[in-house]
Parts: C-alpha cells; structure tokens; sequence
C-alpha cells in the first residue's frame, strides 16, 4: 500500500515505531571522514528523517548492524561462562537494494553453512525488518546490475525520499497499521538502477582453472596492495571473524571472549600458532579475495558473493578496483592465455 | 541461548605426560567419542581457543597432544592433573577407518603429524587381524623431538615400524633422514589393495605424497590431514577456507584427489 507523508508526518511515524524498534539508517558523522574536513556516512541510530543521508552512498555497510565489529560472545567470572545479552527491541534498518541482496549473503553463511547456526548472528538478525532506501541511480564505482543485485522485492516497506515528504510502499502488516487514515495514499513503486556506468561480466566458474590462480596478474596487486583490509571492513559480505579472549585488567579473573572483523587481506588471518601461515603476498590475498567473491562462494551456495556495491573501491587507499580485477580475470579467461 | 554451538564444556584433566620438553600429552575426562584425525576446540577463559586434534580416545577420556607454542598453549602447559581445561568439538572429518579394513595400510606421520593418527595406530595394535598389513612411518626432527616413544616401542612388536630423525648427535643409533628416503623400502604388493594416510607438515606431505604416488599408489588410496588457522571450527569465520572448502567442515582428512586441488 503507497503513502506520501510530510516529513513531520513521517518523523510522527517514527517516533512511534521508536516505541518497539530501533531505527537505523545512514547518518552523516562530521568531520569523521578518512580525509582532513570530511564527513563520513555510516550507520547508526535515527529518531527523524532528516538524520538520514540518502544522498551518497554510505561508506560502510549495514552489516555492523546485525554483526558488530566487535562482539561479547562470553562473559567468564573466573571459570563461569555467562552469554553476553542483546536488547529487546525489534530492528528496522534503512538500507539499498544491493545491501540487502547482501544480508542475504551474511544468512547464508551464519545461519546456514555448516552444521550449526550462528546463534549470535541469528538473535540480532530475526528482529531485523528492511525499509529499502530507493536507489535509481548508479554512485560511483556501482556495479549492482551485473551482480544481479539491484533489484529486490525483500522489504517490509519502501521509501523514496523527496523534498519535504517521503512516499512510503508498505507490505509488512505490523507496519500498516501504524499508517493511519490521515495519511495520503499514493500509488508509489520503488524504481531501481537499470544500468551503471561500470559493467562487468563475470566469468563462468568452468572456464577458471588452477593456472588462473598462478597468473602475472595477482603478482600486479602483490605491489599494489598494502594489506590494509579496508576493502574488507567496509564490505557488506565480507564476514571473517577471529576470536579474542580478554582478562580485565583491573581484575584478571574476570574476562571476555570476544570476536572481531577479520579480513584475509590483513597480516595474520592464516598464522598458526608454531610459525605457519599462508598467502604471504599480498597478490594472493587478493587473488583469494577475488576468487571468494565471483567463484567459490557461488560453486558452494549458488550465487555470486559480491553485490557489487563497489564500496571497496571506493575505499581502497591505492585506488585498487575491484571490478578490474574482475574485467581482467575475465579478459585473461576469454584469451585464454592464462593456460601458458 | 538455546543450542549455542560455541558453549564448551568442562573436562578434568586425569594424566599429564610429558613427551618432550615442549609437547604434552593430556588426557581429559569425557564422554565424546570422536572419529580417528577429528579435533576438538579447547580454551582457557580468557586466555583463548584453539583448535587442536584429539590424539586418542577411549571409554571415558579424550587425550590431546599440545605443543607449547602461544600464549594459549602456554598457559595450558602449567595445568596439572585435577585442573580444568574447556572443549566444544568434536569437529570436522576424520579418517575413514572402516574402509582401511582388512587393507594394506601405510602411515606416514612427520613430527606433531603423528597425534592425529595415533588412534588409528592403537587401534589396529589392540585388533592386528583387522589390518592385512601395516606400515608405519614416523619422522622427527631430532631424537629430543620423538613423541609417543613408549608406545612406538610396543606397535614396534605388531607392525613393521620405521622411525627416523632429520638429524641427529652420533650417539643417535636410529635412522636418520627425511621420511620420503624411506618411502622406497616399504614392500607393496598390491596397489589396489594399499590406503596411505599422510600427516605433518604441509611440505611433508606433500613431497611423501609425491613419493608413493612415484611407488604407483593410487591418488585415491591417499589421504592427508590440513592444519588451518581457525576461530570457529563450525564454518562461519572463515579462517580455514581454501576454494569453496571449509577445512573445519570438509576436513581436515582429505582424500588424496581432494586435496591437490585445494590451493591457499
């Protein structure tokens, strides 16, 4: 059902869905930028709608929402386990079509690889509702369209953002209800990206072969890249974690287990304990990066990883690009001169 | 929470015994009854966890064999019998043991290599008729490295056993020499009736592999155990991926064919 609401109406509403939820959306943080006098958009709680950044994309993902950085799995009292507690509200998050293309991607991984589901994940991520942020135009470095990824009918509500009202598209009952007679119907569908200006074809998993893997071209980002891991944090699929024990230092018998983002372009993500570790060189980071997110992921679960939100790129202190990468993969495979 | 996957559970340490100056065997109260070259995660609240392989099992115990080597083996080095450690586990693929049966088995293990297989080895020492032949293989870096001694003297009266050092002082009376210069002097008769199991290192493995594959053994009648960093050991965080595989879910016992296509 389509509503148009004045702004001051559209704050009421959220005031009142404040009552059973928080509300989180893309936030403009001063001066918080990675560069002097620059602004940095990222989530975090809203109470009105002029809080919200719907003019660029935001530079990290929502996926902190249902997987913090950092994350109180264990509470210890000497040797007593305690599990660390969530509130008890629901969640409603504003976010992009291909964001929540990538929750879908987090689901499958936590609640569903393996044997056992993610409980930690799981508790946070069934309160969640999504009110897709519509997005008809392409930011820099998007490639959604060819991920597959700019469109999704997966929403409790749809919003655009106009000046001075927003036009709401709501399915969820919970929701319709709060959407009183006063309000003025409109007949509003969310429109999406139909093209970026980037376009990348991602080749098919049959024609990569392991001489792939060897190729000159990684040896390129061994130089480029410096490991920062940046590509990996602001990513909304990227899901590494290592997990941390800590000792209170005012009282070290008295700790935590934590888990922390990880990322596999960053020093340590295969060390062992003993001296072992793999991917010495920042190339096949890369590499490995690059073959999760357009192959192997997509081998075992059926579809590609990468939304194609080109956060990464966006991100990446050597101006690395990661649909490049995936041109140039697929440029070598269509030449087939990666089998000399 | 209902079924938190990540809860480990308590269990007594019974026996601690020393087996070289850094690595301990420890065997703990329990009532898991893992597969042979399955591991378990084992921690200390908050010092850590780590994923370490259960090196025999039996009616009421697990033992684990820990080489102190961070700060969270560190620390389980000064526990003694009575204290505690925590596991959750066990996880992943073992070794196919019923289909080793009745087979020719060989078993190349380097250093630390030989805890994951040292159930298999007890087992077919208490029930030698299972196995048609056995070959044991064992390497170390020096005489000070060798795990398991007493033990391998006694599968020594069963099985054909080689034990060698990389090097070693002149007083060592043993065999010394990388494992793969041993590989030649086992007797196959059958390569269609062999299973080999190879664990240690990763270029142990891979140049033994590379050894029995040059004796005519089957790619599939081989099979390794990887060792990958890992947090979670239930496939979430993604420490142990190598391709579409997840070490702590489809290992870490690989067949041979699996194997090799598996890069980091």
């Amino acid at each position: 059902m389509g509503y148009r609401l004045q702004n001051n109406d559209f704050n009421e509403l959220l005031k009142e869905l404040s009552k059973e939820y928080k509300l989180y959306a893309p936030k403009r943080f001063e001066k918080r930028g990675r560069f002097s006098d620059t602004d940095s958009v990222r989530y975090g709680e809203i109470q009105r709608v002029e809080e919200i950044d719907y003019t660029v994309k935001s530079h990290f993902s929502p996926k902190e929402i249902v997987y913090p950085i950092t994350q109180t799995l264990f509470y210890f009292t000497e040797e007593e386990y305690r599990e660390s507690q969530v509130h008890d509200k629901k969640i409603l998050v504003f976010l992009r079509p291909c964001d929540i293309n990538g929750m879908r991607r987090l689901d499958t991984i936590f609640l569903e690889n393996g044997p056992y589901k993610d409980v930690y994940f799981e508790r946070l991520r069934e309160k969640v509702k999504f009110v897709m942020m519509e997005c008809k135009e392409s930011f820099e470095n998007c490639f959604c369209v060819s991920m597959g990824s700019n469109f999704t009918d997966h929403y409790s509500m749809a919003v655009r953002f106009e000046e001075g009202s927003v036009l709401c598209d709501v399915k969820d009952k919970d929701l319709q209800s709060q959407f009183v007679d006063n309000k003025k119907e409109s007949n509003f569908t969310p429109e999406y990206v139909q093209e970026n200006n980037i376009k990348v074809e991602v080749p098919d998993a049959e024609k990569i072969t392991p001489a792939l893997f060897e190729h000159d071209l990684w040896k390129d980002y061994a130089k480029r890249c410096i490991g920062c891991g940046r590509c990996n944090m602001v990513c909304m699929t990227c899901s590494c974690f290592t997990t941390q024990d800590i000792a209170y230092e005012d009282n070290p018998k008295a700790g935590e287990r934590r888990r922390v983002w990880a990322g596999c372009h960053v020093d340590k993500f295969t060390d062992m304990a003993g001296g072992h570790s793999f991917r010495k060189d920042y190339g096949s980071r890369m590499r490995f990066k690059t073959m999760h997110k357009i192959y192997d992921y997509n081998k075992r679960f059926g579809e590609h990883m990468c939304v194609g939100c080109g956060r990464c790129d966006d991100i990446c202190p050597e101006y690395i690009s990661f649909s490049t990468c995936i041109k140039k993969v697929n440029q070598i495979l269509k030449e087939g001169n990666h089998e000399e | 929470m209902k079924n938190n996957p990540l809860i480990p559970h308590k269990a007594k340490i019974i026996e601690v015994t020393a087996q070289t100056d850094i690595d301990i065997t420890y065997k703990v109260e329990s009532d898991l009854q893992p597969e042979n070259g399955q591991f378990v995660q084992v921690s200390i609240p908050r010092v850590g966890e780590a994923p370490i392989s259960i090196s025999d099992f039996g009616g009421g115990y697990i033992e684990m064999t820990i080489r102190k080597v961070g700060s969270l083996t560190n620390e389980i080095y000064t526990l003694k019998p009575g204290d505690d450690l925590f596991l959750r586990g066990p996880y992943g693929k073992g070794f196919p043991l019923e289909q080793y049966k009745g087979k020719h088995l060989i078993i190349a293990a380097g250093g630390t290599g030989l805890a994951p297989v040292k159930s298999i080895i007890n087992y077919f020492y208490r029930n030698p008729e299972e196995v048609a032949r056995f070959d044991v293989l064992m390497g170390f870096k020096s005489p000070e490295d060798i795990l398991f001694q007493p033990e391998i003297d006694q599968w020594a009266e069963k099985f054909n056993t080689t034990l060698t050092v990389d090097s070693a002082t002149e007083d060592w009376k043993g065999n010394t020499g990388l494992i793969t210069k041993f590989v030649a002097d086992i007797t196959i008769e059958d390569m269609d009736n062999v299973e080999v199991v190879i664990v240690g290192p990763p270029i142990m493995m891979k140049f033994t592999s590379l050894e029995f594959l040059k004796r005519g053994v089957p790619k599939e009648k081989i099979w390794v155990s990887f060792e990958r960093k890992m947090s979670c050991a239930i496939g979430k965080c993604g420490h142990c991926k190598i391709d579409e595989t997840y070490v702590c879910l489809e290992g870490p016992v690989f067949n041979y064919t699996k194997a090799e296509t598996l890069i980091d």
